[in-house]
């Protein structure tokens, strides 16, 4: 999954880009700035992610883009889930990626407050999300948008 | 996870310090606010100049300055500077055949990574954001109050 650090450093036009829900044109920039990043090049698995939570139940699901379709500075995908073991439904943010020239400028955060303002719309009153203990950065990234530890442990086990 | 003085003492010196980042503090200051030992702090201190995080400033209103990156710096980082975090080696090293030993040592590990992953994650204007927002207000107030000991006696 694709998450990287957000505080991005200031664009050369010295504008913000508009952030707004992804369409099908931008699922070619986000499969680009995804290659960029992790240098995987993985088209179906982002063509899926676009008709799953971009162009259906876009009342629950949010696939938002920053940039202009042919060129994308970032992305960001989450969704209302009912959630399990009893917890009341919350929102749940499970990519962020800003391209790597424009980190350390906040278009990260204004990610994160975009999908937030949409969660609280959709009457959701937590936002959670799950990272890599070994990746500081993107847990940084969560940790200076005020998230912490949440009432789950994620517990794992091999099955060989 | 029990902090020793000297590390809380850190802590509580570059946080007040990285608040505001202009204004020099002298360790007497930071030491009443806190009812801490000036002492000990300004020990502390030193050792914090040292490792390049604050700056001494000599003279009239003289005191300490922040001169780290709070943006960068993360609570381990200060931390590590006065003492170590593993739970693990704490514990003694098992022996031959000491399998209920191991299996703890295990266990311990497993915090040791979480508690190394959260200090890791929180640099220190995360913390004072945190700090303004006061999290741990709204903590107690959805926190059932404890029963005194004469209710838990009962009647």
């Amino acid at each position: 999954m694709a998450r990287r650090s957000t505080t991005l450093p200031p664009q050369a036009s010295g504008e913000d880009p508009t952030i707004r829900p992804a369409t099908l044109a931008d699922v070619a920039g986000v499969i680009g700035l995804d290659e960029e990043v992790t240098g995987l090049r993985k088209a179906a698995y982002w063509q899926d992610m676009f008709e799953r939570f971009g162009a259906r139940r876009r009342d629950q699901r949010f696939f938002l883009v920053a940039g202009a379709p042919g060129h994308l500075d970032g992305f960001i995908i989450g969704e209302v889930r009912a959630w399990e073991f009893g917890s009341p439904p919350s929102g749940w943010v499970f990519a962020v990626q800003v391209r790597p020239r424009l980190r350390v400028r906040g278009l990260g955060a204004r990610l994160f407050a975009a999908v937030c303002a949409r969660f609280r719309t959709a009457g959701v009153a937590r936002v959670r999300t799950m990272v890599a203990r070994d990746n500081a950065v993107i847990h940084a990234f969560f940790r200076s948008q005020g998230m912490m530890a949440g009432p789950f442990i994620e517990l794992e086990m091999r099955l060989d | 996870m029990k902090l020793q003085k000297a590390t809380a003492f850190a802590l509580y010196a570059v946080l007040e310090l990285a608040a505001e980042p202009g204004r020099q503090r002298t360790a007497v200051e930071i030491a009443d606010k806190y009812g801490i030992s000036a002492h000990h702090l300004a020990k502390v201190l030193r050792d914090l100049g040292r490792a390049g995080l604050v700056e001494a400033v000599r003279g009239v209103g003289g005191g300490y300055r922040f001169v780290g990156n709070a943006k960068r710096l993360t609570l381990m980082d200060v931390i590590g500077l006065f003492e170590g975090t593993s739970a693990e080696a704490d514990a003694p090293t098992p022996g031959e055949g000491q399998d209920i030993a191991s299996g703890l040592r295990y266990v311990l590990a497993e915090l040791d990574a979480q508690t190394g992953a959260t200090l890791r994650s929180i640099s220190l204007s995360t913390m004072l954001k945190l700090v303004a927002r006061r999290p741990w207000e709204s903590l107690a107030a959805a926190r059932p109050a404890r029963p005194t000991r004469a209710a838990r006696r009962g009647p």
